[in-house]
């Protein structure tokens, strides 16, 4: 890579492909773009989760209008949650910056692994309706979402939980530059019991604002290089818009499949290039 | 507590998504405008990401990011586009705020002062 243009071009054609193929699966452009960025661009792990991070911003803050009409968010549980997330994020971030980069690496590996397994399960929503818990009562949490016979009532439960996962997820997002998506949904889903599509829709809302609160901090310790967000900003960008027009014909499943795969060849090779020291 | 009808709540959440829709627009014309300057200018040089040395002072500060905007820099610009990206799900949480306030529903706004101090607090601190 001779020259700035050339190297800028180049990233914003690979930040779209991430951007696209994050929307498709669900994974989200965060997780595709740091590897992208550390294992073919040699860029390094700090300035590729600054610009990744911001790319998460732009996709979540983007999509949430389309999310806010359908009304399957939550916003309360979304909010409610958030404090755990942003707490999280600068915890994250603050951990960022004394973490060797190889950890850094070998952790961002095992959640990549892990969201790739989340991709390519396959997604039930429990029909069992669950008695309501005595502290979701309290905070408001239970709310109802469309379904094909109409309004369905569901209540949450174990909160405290879910709560405690929402941190780790802020954690991960603040040191790894990513929305983590995958352990928010896991929160919402498996621990607090909520459908599924009411937690993929409060995830990806809950997303910009928790990426936010690490942003600073990142701006602070110069992680956010503006030569370098412009591109990965631009590209995961309208990838992510181009994903969304084109997921409702899409064959989703085997592209889910093919994927899974590709991500989980990824994150070994984030994870031996991380304990060889060599990121 | 809930004094307004649930339809203002949607509404009010839709034109939050609405203004989070403009936030990202207007940040995302500014960083690729400049992005064409920056381009212009520096697209000769060589790039160089692989060691990390930190950005310089000026552009790890919200003043010095608004002060080489205004000085016309296109790292400066650039940079400008992205503080009003972050600043995008910030101005959502204080639109949210004054949502809850408006239903009278005090737990969640105490609950969402609680998120928007933490977002500022990582903005501002240094």
């Amino acid at each position: 890579m001779s020259h700035v243009l050339e190297f800028t071009l180049l990233i914003a054609g690979g930040s779209f492909l991430a951007g696209l193929l994050g929307s498709l699966t669900g994974l989200g452009g965060g997780v595709i773009v740091v590897p992208l960025l550390t294992l073919v661009f040699h860029v390094d792990i700090r300035y590729a989760i600054g610009a990744s991070l911001v790319s998460v911003i732009a996709t979540s803050s983007g999509a949430a209008a389309t999310y806010l009409r359908e009304g399957y968010s939550n916003i309360r549980v979304g909010m409610f949650l958030e404090v755990a997330t942003t707490f999280g994020a600068i915890t994250g971030a603050f951990l960022t910056a004394h973490t060797p980069t190889a950890a850094i690496a070998i952790v961002f590996g095992v959640v990549l692994l892990y969201s790739a397994w989340t991709s390519v399960k396959p997604q039930k929503d429990s029909a069992k309706v669950e008695p309501p818990d005595p502290i979701a009562t309290r905070l408001r949490l239970d709310s109802t979402y469309p379904t094909h016979d109409g309004q369905k009532a569901y209540h949450v439960r174990h909160v405290p939980a879910g709560f405690g996962l929402m941190y780790l997820a802020g954690v991960l997002s603040g040191l790894l530059g990513i929305g983590s998506g995958a352990v928010k949904v896991l929160a919402m889903d498996q621990a607090m019991r909520i459908p599924f599509k009411v937690s993929t829709t409060t995830s990806n809302f809950m997303i910009g604002v928790t990426a936010a609160a690490s942003a600073g901090i990142y701006l602070h310790r110069g992680y956010l290089d503006p030569g370098l967000a412009m591109p990965v900003m631009l590209g995961v960008l309208a990838g992510a818009i181009v994903g969304a027009r084109i997921l409702p014909e899409a064959k989703v499943r085997t592209l889910r499949i093919v994927f899974g795969i590709a991500i989980a060849a990824v994150a070994i090779q984030m994870i031996l290039k991380g304990i060889g020291g060599k990121l | 507590m809930a004094a307004s009808p649930k339809i203002d709540e949607k509404k009010f959440e839709q034109w939050i998504g609405l203004q989070l829709r403009i936030g990202v627009l207007l940040a995302a014309t500014i960083v690729l405008a400049a992005g064409i300057f920056y381009l212009k200018k520096y697209g000769g040089t060589a790039p160089d990401y692989h060691v990390y040395k930190s950005e310089p002072a000026e552009l790890r500060q919200i003043t010095g990011v608004f002060h080489s905007a205004l000085s016309g820099h296109a790292r400066g610009l650039i940079a400008l586009g992205l503080l009003i990206l972050i600043a995008t799900p910030i101005a959502r949480v204080a639109f949210s705020v004054v949502a809850f306030a408006l239903e009278r529903d005090w737990l969640y706004v105490v609950t969402t002062i609680i998120v928007l101090a933490v977002l500022l607090y990582s903005l501002t601190s240094t």
